[in-house]
């Protein structure tokens, strides 16, 4: 794998054209567009319903300049499973040359992916198809404005989940996809964060370098639904990472590896929800356990990373309090 | 051309080997396990060059078929029942997005209560998708039609799903003899795919499939289905008629059976034309007029042809193996009776729901239905329509 140089990939095509119709400030594109700058071959995309397939193909536009295939919401897994079962074959039977090669990627949002796209995925997966699956996480159904989804954090006012005098938002706590997505023992999974680009597209190469069924689960800020700023999408994935929210690590062929700890940069979770308007009411003097709660859950996550990629790398273990400074 | 004896299901899965599908989903849900069941000896036996995907629900083996129909192959499925059901969001975005993939639809009762045995109440429901579909009386029709069904679906005239559908158990399960045309005059008649106008492999020229249609342009998108229904009637009967000169079995539309001269009608789809068309011999025995009418092709409906056919008689009983609950009637009927509205002399139509969930239909059945419809001529029918082969 050749060193990732800016300058390089700034001048690789935009496969994802500007125009895209996307929120101003929205993750997704950013997501979308750091993926393909990490792969050199020709790629197919299948697209869940949700933000990023609306908002790119207004018929008759579309954003993508490569070939795309939206069927439905709850399977993108078994659309692009077709899409490469159609290639194989067609290979096989020297219908189509060779040598040529294709990158199959199906993306959705975690509505589309940890809720009602969870069976095909699973399904996709298991079958061994050559792929690779990217869940870009905004923490809920934002499409469909803002209900709560699996992925949604514990507290987070949605439009389903709202804060109200009874109920303080989301009463559960999230649904850890990509250790659902580990357990299929496909030999890449990965966690990335748009901010941390340089990490995001070494993982997208190494995984484009792996045969068989790919997973990768990426935070992509949405300011709609976290009542933040349109400018604050980088800085919320990297306070995400460096709160332990969002651990930055992949798992390939078994071995576990966090891929950043922030060590000395390491912050209390609620620097991550301060700036969030979902979050507003945890701050209130009575809502002060659910802050506590947060935490424990966020280290109780960490600890739990931390604890597979000690057991892959005996001599070079990470302390999960290591920077836990407050 | 051999004779053999098989099962409807062992007759299509046959057939499929011969068209040799690029790509196959699979799923199993009684009673069309066997296709796919049988199918998957032919992979792994090298019969075929299909890559099978064993998908886990019908909902992705629809959406496998139609991302492999996209990227630019022949593709095809086998279901009944609540697997075509959990297929239903995905019929009609194959249909909107005109992929020929031809499923075969083994008909089996819809649950609650859950029964595995033959009624239309599956493929009657999907019958607005856009797909089209053809009806077979038994395991001869269920092969040829499958054949045919990829040549219906591919032709670049109407690029549409093709549902090939035939009676759960009483044709699937059931040993038949029926001719099997030689491998090579199958791949012959099929020939090579070219069924996707815009294949997603073909990377040079990136398309987009699915996209968001609203308020200006979904409604055009949908005329274009519409339009292609139109077409499709004719493109049934070239296939059909082709078909007829390699295999010496021609298909049409429908098939009339002495209804010529015929007074007194019945129309009944798959099956129940077998048992019906022996209840008209035994009524012409006894010097009564009477006559049927089997659909093949139900979706397009060819209702000007049906209402040509049945201008001469008297008096008609449609049969529905499928209720189309608080409609005036069941689907079959419903279609029927508007076709006959324009005719200048109606025969007098009632409507008789039957068999549901694998009810048999007895001859003494329909000889019921044929004394009755001998007496509604002037008397009027005393009701419109009502369950048969029924516990009163």
């Amino acid at each position: 794998m050749a060193a990732i140089k800016l300058k390089e990939l700034s001048k690789k095509p935009d496969l994802l054209t500007g125009g895209h119709r996307m929120c101003a400030g929205c993750g997704a594109p950013i997501v979308v567009r750091q993926v393909l700058m990490a792969i050199d071959e020709p790629v197919i995309i299948s697209n869940a319903t949700g933000c990023l397939e609306v908002a790119t193909t207004i018929y008759p536009y579309t954003a993508w300049k490569l070939p795309w295939i939206h069927s439905a919401f709850e399977n993108a897994a078994a659309t692009i499973s077709g899409v490469e079962a159609m290639y194989q074959s067609l290979k096989r039977q020297g219908k189509i040359p060779a040598d040529q090669k294709i990158k199959f990627l199906a993306f959705g949002g975690d509505g589309g992916t940890y809720d009602i796209g969870l069976q095909a995925l699973s399904g996709a997966l298991e079958r061994g198809h050559d792929f690779m699956y990217v869940c870009y996480d905004n923490g809920a159904y934002m499409n469909t404005g803002i209900q709560r989804s699996s992925a949604t954090p514990f507290g987070a006012d949605t439009t389903t989940s709202p804060a109200g005098k009874v109920l303080q938002g989301k009463t559960q706590k999230r649904k850890d996809l990509t250790r659902i997505a580990l357990a299929h023992g496909v030999p890449f999974v990965a966690q990335a964060s748009p901010h941390n680009w340089k990490d995001l597209i070494t993982k997208v190469q190494k995984a484009m370098s792996i045969e068989g069924p790919k997973f990768m689960n990426i935070i992509a800020p949405c300011n709609r639904g976290w009542r933040t700023q349109t400018n604050d999408a980088i800085a919320l994935s990297k306070l995400a990472v460096d709160t332990c929210f969002w651990p930055l690590y992949e798992v390939v062929n078994g071995v576990a590896t966090v891929t950043y700890n922030p060590k000395k940069n390491r912050r209390p979770i609620v620097e991550w929800l301060k700036p969030q308007g979902r979050f507003k009411h945890l701050f209130k003097p009575e809502n002060e356990w659910m802050l506590a709660k947060f935490q424990e859950l966020v280290d109780e996550n960490w600890r739990s990373v931390v604890g597979m990629h000690n057991a892959s790398h005996p001599g070079e273990t990470i302390d999960p309090e290591e920077g836990k400074s407050w | 051309m051999k004779k053999v004896a098989m099962t409807g299901n062992v007759a299509v899965a046959n057939a499929m080997r011969q068209i040799n599908p690029d790509v196959c989903a699979a799923y199993p849900i009684t009673p069309s396990t066997e296709i796919m069941q049988q199918f998957s000896t032919f992979v792994a036996n090298g019969q075929v060059d299909t890559e099978l995907v064993t998908v886990e629900s019908e909902h992705s083996a629809m959406s496998a078929c139609i991302g492999a129909a996209a990227a630019g192959g022949r593709v095809m499925n086998a279901t009944s029942a609540n697997g075509l059901a959990l297929m239903w969001e995905m019929l009609y975005i194959a249909a909107g997005n005109r992929l020929p993939i031809v499923l075969s639809c083994v008909n089996r009762a819809l649950s609650a209560p859950i029964n595995i045995h033959c009624d239309h109440s599956d493929s009657m429901g999907a019958r607005d998708s856009g797909w089209v579909q053809i009806y077979a009386e038994n395991a001869q029709e269920a092969y040829d039609n499958t054949i045919q069904a990829v040549r219906i679906g591919e032709h670049p005239d109407i690029h549409l799903p093709v549902m090939s559908c035939m009676d759960g158990f009483i044709i699937s399960h059931s040993i038949e003899n029926l001719d099997l045309l030689d491998d090579q005059q199958v791949r012959d008649f099929v020939g090579p795919y070219n069924g996707t106008a815009y294949p997603l492999l073909d990377v040079a020229n990136p398309v987009t499939y699915g996209a968001l249609h609203l308020q200006d342009y979904y409604i055009e998108s949908r005329r274009q289905l519409h339009e292609a229904h139109k077409r499709a009637k004719n493109v049934v009967i070239e296939v059909g008629r082709e078909y007829g000169k390699l295999s010496g079995r021609s298909y049409g539309l429908f098939e009339t059976y002495k209804m010529d001269d015929a007074e007194i009608g019945l129309i009944a789809l798959n099956s129940a034309a077998g048992t019906a068309k022996v209840v008209v011999d035994e009524f012409r025995a006894k010097g009564i007029k009477a006559g049927l009418l089997k659909p093949r092709l139900f979706r397009p409906f060819p209702y000007l042809e049906i209402a040509d056919a049945l201008k001469g008689l008297k008096a008609l009983c449609v049969l529905d193996r499928a209720d189309s609950f608080g409609a005036a009637g069941g689907p079959l009927f419903i279609e029927v009776r508007s076709a006959l509205y324009d005719l200048q002399k109606r025969p007098v139509t009632i409507n008789k729901i039957f068999g549901l969930g694998g009810r048999d239909l007895g001859l003494d059945d329909l000889r019921k239905v044929f004394e009755e419809l001998t007496t509604i001529v002037d008397k009027g029918p005393k009701s419109l329509y009502e369950y048969i082969t029924v516990r009163e």
